[in-house]
C-alpha cells in the first residue's frame, strides 16, 4: 500500500486562536479514514488545508506526492470535495451541475459522457437529471455533490460530514457507496459524528481542541490503555427503570464514568467490582430488574473518555 | 491554461441569469432611472409661484406685476393684502416669491421720483432664488431705461451671448448624456460584485476553489456576461436619448462605443474589489453604495465639479466616472472626438489597469 495523505505538523491560526495544532498522519489508498471531533475542533480546517483552500501557518502536507501549499494546483486535479453544505447551483439542473464541473475539470467529450454514466449509476440519479437541484431531497442533494466530486475519478476524496441531516436509509445508501468507491482504490477522508460511522472506517482520528488525542483502527483504539486505565472494566448496564439508572451509577464510589448508549448505561468501573457486586447493590436500593455484563468499550466511550482525560482538571466533571 | 474553466463559468452565469427573477428587471431599472433624471429632475426655472401685496393699486402698480409675470419666471397665484398674508404664503410653502409695492409707487413714479418694489424671496432653495434675483432685478433695470426713454437697440454695447450645444438649455441634454455613465458603473459594479459574493455566501465558491479552473477563467467568465448586459443598457439608454429627449448624438457613435468599454474595464474591476472585501450580500451593498455614491455626487453628474470647494474638485479627479461623463458629453453634446478626449480616455485607462492589478492582487484562489 502506499502513502496518499501525508500531513506533518500541520497547524492553523486564525489570529490567536489556534484551530489546527501540530496535526500529523498519514493515510493509504483505499483507505477510508474517519475524522472526529466535537464541532470547532478543527476537523473542517484540516480538510480546507489539505485540500488548498487554507495555507498552513506551520507544518505541512503532502497529497499523492505534491505539497499542498506549493503545488496546490496539481493537488486539486486529483481530489473531490463535498462541503459541509450544498454547495453546488440550486438553479441548475441536476445534468447541468454535472456537466459544469466536468467542463470545469476539463473533461474531453468521449471521457466526460463515460465518467457521467459512471457517476449517475453509482449515485442513483437517473431520472432526476431535468430537475433542479433546489428541488432535491437532502440525501439527493449529497449523491448530486458526491456525483460531482467524483466526476474526474479523484485519487482521494474529501467529505465534510457527508450524512448530517440526512435519513437513515439515505445515509446506509451513501455508505454503500463509499464502500464501493474505497473497494475500487479511492482513499476517502470522512469527518462524521456519527459512531456507527466511525466504525465501520478502517482508521478513525479524533480531534478536539484543535488536538490530534488518537489515530488508530477502531478495534484499537478501544483497546487503549488510557479508555480502561488500572485494570477498571467496562460495563453494559440495563434496568427497568432506566430513568433512575445513570444519576444512581454516577453517584455509585466504584464508577468513574457512565453514559448512556442505546437502551443501556455503558459505565467505567474500578478495578476489582464484579457485575453481581453491581447488581446486588441495586438489588439494595429496591430495583432487582438491574444487569450488568462486561464490554469491550464502544467507540463513543473511547471519545467521550478521551474527551474528559484531556479537557484537564478545570472543567472536569 | 490562463482561462482554464472560462467556458464552462460563462455557461454556467448564462443559465443563472435566465433563471434569475431579478434579471426581468435588468432592462426596467436603467428605463426607469431615465425617466427620472430626464422628466422629474428639471432645473430649468419657470413658473416660479408668486403673490403679490399691492398697496398701491395704481396703473403703474398693475402694469408692473404684468410684466413681472411676461418673463415667465414668475406664476401669479393672487393677491395678499397684509404683510402677515405674504409671509404665511411663503413660509407655508405655497409661494416662492412675494412682490410688495407700497401705497405711493405710482405717484412716486409720476412724479420723477425713485419708485420701490420689494422682493421677497424664499432662498431656501438657491437654483430658483438665483435666477429669480436676477430676473426681478433685470426686470426693474430695463424699466427703468425705458422710462427714461432707452431701449436695449440703443445700448452702446451689445453682448449677444449665443449658447452652443444645447441652445434651448434643456436640463435634460446635461442629464441623459450623464446618466448613461451612472448606468453603466451601476449596473457592472453591483453585479459582478454581487455575482462573485453570491457565490461565497451559498458556499459554491469554495466548491469552485477546490477544482483547478484558473483565476482568470473563473474571474472573465463572470464578467463577461455582465459587461454584454451593461453594454446593452447603453446601447437602451442612448437610444432613448436620442429618440424619446431628442438629445442627437453629435460625434461619432463607435468612438462613444469604444470609449464606454474602457470604462467597463476599471468599472469591472471595482466590482471584484468589492467582492473581496464582503463577505454576504449586505455588506456588497453597502461597500458598493460607498463606491457609487461619490461617483453620483462628484463625478459632476449632477453638481457641476467646477463651483466645488478645492479639496472636493482634487478628489473628483479620483473618481473613474468623472472622466466618463465628460467623454459622454463631450461626444454627445459637443461632437468632440479623441484628440479632444485624449485625456480622459487616457485617464480611464489607468485607471481600468489600477483596478484590475488591485483585484487580481486581491482576489485569491484560498479561503481566509
Amino acid at each position: 500500500m502506499s502513502v496518499v495523505i501525508k500531513a506533518e505538523g500541520l497547524s492553523k491560526k486564525f489570529g490567536t486562536l489556534t484551530a489546527v495544532d501540530n496535526v500529523s498522519f498519514e493515510i493509504e489508498a483505499g483507505e477510508i479514514f474517519g475524522f472526529l471531533g466535537p464541532n470547532g475542533s478543527g476537523k473542517s480546517t484540516v480538510i480546507r488545508m489539505l485540500c488548498g483552500l487554507l495555507q498552513p501557518s506551520a507544518g505541512g502536507a503532502e497529497l499523492v506526492g505534491f505539497d499542498v501549499v506549493k503545488q496546490s494546483e496539481e493537488i486539486k486535479k486529483r481530489i473531490g470535495y463535498m462541503s459541509q453544505r450544498f454547495s453546488l447551483y440550486e438553479d441548475l439542473t441536476v445534468e447541468e451541475n454535472i456537466d459544469f464541473y466536468g467542463a470545469i475539470y476539463g473533461l474531453a467529450r468521449p471521457d466526460m459522457a463515460a465518467r457521467r454514466r459512471t457517476v449517475v449509476d453509482l449515485a442513483g440519479l437517473e431520472g432526476r437529471m431535468e430537475q433542479l437541484a433546489a428541488t432535491l431531497s437532502g440525501g439527493y442533494k449529497q449523491r448530486l455533490a458526491l456525483a460531482c466530486a467524483l466526476l474526474h475519478d479523484p485519487k482521494i476524496v474529501f467529505l465534510d460530514e457527508p450524512t448530517a441531516g440526512i435519513d437513515p436509509v439515505a445515509r446506509r445508501e451513501i455508505w454503500d457507496l463509499l464502500f464501493r468507491l474505497a473497494a475500487e482504490g479511492t482513499t476517502l477522508f470522512v469527518t462524521t459524528h456519527y459512531m456507527d460511522e466511525a466504525e465501520r472506517c478502517s482508521r478513525v482520528a479524533y480531534i478536539y481542541l484543535a488536538k490530534l488525542l488518537a489515530l488508530g483502527r477502531p478495534q484499537d483504539l478501544k483497546r487503549l490503555p488510557e479508555i480502561t486505565p488500572d485494570g477498571s472494566q467496562w460495563f453494559a448496564i440495563t434496568s427497568d427503570d432506566a430513568t433512575q439508572l445513570l444519576p444512581e451509577l454516577r453517584r455509585h464510589p466504584s464508577v468513574v464514568d457512565a453514559t448512556i448508549f442505546g437502551e443501556a448505561v455503558h459505565a467505567l468501573v474500578r478495578h476489582g467490582t464484579a457485575a453481581a457486586a453491581l447488581e446486588d447493590y441495586f438489588r439494595t436500593q429496591g430495583d432487582a430488574s438491574v444487569r450488568c455484563r462486561a464490554v469491550p468499550p464502544s467507540l463513543e466511550d473511547v471519545f467521550v473518555a478521551l474527551t474528559r482525560i484531556h479537557r484537564g482538571p478545570m472543567k472536569g466533571r | 491554461m490562463m482561462f482554464r474553466g472560462l467556458w464552462a463559468i460563462l455557461k454556467k452565469e448564462n443559465i443563472h441569469i435566465k433563471r434569475d427573477p431579478a434579471t426581468r428587471f435588468i432592462f426596467a431599472i436603467p428605463v426607469i432611472e431615465l425617466l427620472i433624471f430626464g422628466y422629474a429632475i428639471d432645473t430649468d426655472v419657470k413658473n416660479v409661484p408668486t403673490v403679490v401685496f399691492d398697496l398701491d393699486r395704481g396703473a403703474e402698480s398693475r402694469q408692473l406685476v404684468q410684466e413681472f409675470a411676461n418673463t415667465r419666471y414668475f406664476m401669479l397665484l393672487g393677491e395678499v393684502h397684509s404683510d402677515q398674508d405674504l409671509q404665511s404664503a411663503i413660509v407655508s410653502g405655497r409661494a416662492k416669491v412675494g412682490i410688495k409695492i407700497p401705497p405711493d409707487y405710482s405717484a412716486d413714479l409720476i412724479n420723477g421720483r425713485q419708485g420701490q418694489v420689494q422682493v421677497i424671496i424664499d432662498g431656501s432653495d438657491s437654483t430658483i432664488a438665483l435666477q429669480v434675483l436676477n430676473s426681478s432685478q433685470q426686470l426693474g433695470f430695463l424699466k427703468s431705461l425705458a422710462i427714461e426713454g432707452i431701449s436695449p437697440a440703443q445700448f452702446k454695447i451689445d453682448v449677444r451671448p449665443r449658447l452652443l450645444f444645447n441652445p434651448n438649455l434643456e436640463s435634460a441634454n446635461f442629464f441623459v448624456p450623464g446618466l448613461i455613465g451612472i448606468i453603466l458603473q451601476l449596473v457592472t459594479v453591483f453585479l459582478t460584485a454581487f455575482s462573485i459574493v453570491r457565490e461565497r455566501e451559498r458556499g459554491t465558491l469554495e466548491q469552485l476553489l477546490v477544482t483547478p479552473v484558473s483565476k482568470g477563467g473563473l474571474i472573465i467568465g463572470k464578467l463577461l456576461p455582465y459587461t454584454a448586459i451593461g453594454f446593452g443598457q447603453t446601447i437602451l439608454v442612448l437610444l432613448l436619448m436620442v429618440f424619446l429627449f431628442g438629445v442627437p448624438i453629435n460625434g461619432s457613435v463607435a468612438l462613444l462605443l469604444l470609449l464606454s468599454a474602457v470604462f467597463l474595464v476599471p468599472a469591472l474591476g471595482m466590482g471584484i474589489v468589492i467582492s473581496t472585501f464582503a463577505r454576504n450580500q449586505s455588506e456588497a451593498m453597502q461597500v458598493s453604495i460607498m463606491f457609487m455614491l461619490p461617483s453620483i455626487l462628484l463625478s459632476g453628474f449632477i453638481f457641476p465639479r467646477e463651483s466645488m470647494p478645492l479639496p472636493i474638485h482634487l478628489i473628483s479627479f479620483l473618481i473613474p466616472a468623472t472622466y466618463y461623463i465628460e467623454i459622454l458629453r463631450g461626444i454627445i453634446l459637443r461632437g468632440a472626438g479623441i484628440v479632444a478626449l485624449w485625456d480622459e480616455a487616457l485617464a480611464l485607462a489607468g485607471f481600468g489597469i489600477f483596478f484590475m492589478v488591485l483585484s487580481a492582487l486581491r482576489f485569491k484562489k484560498h479561503l481566509g
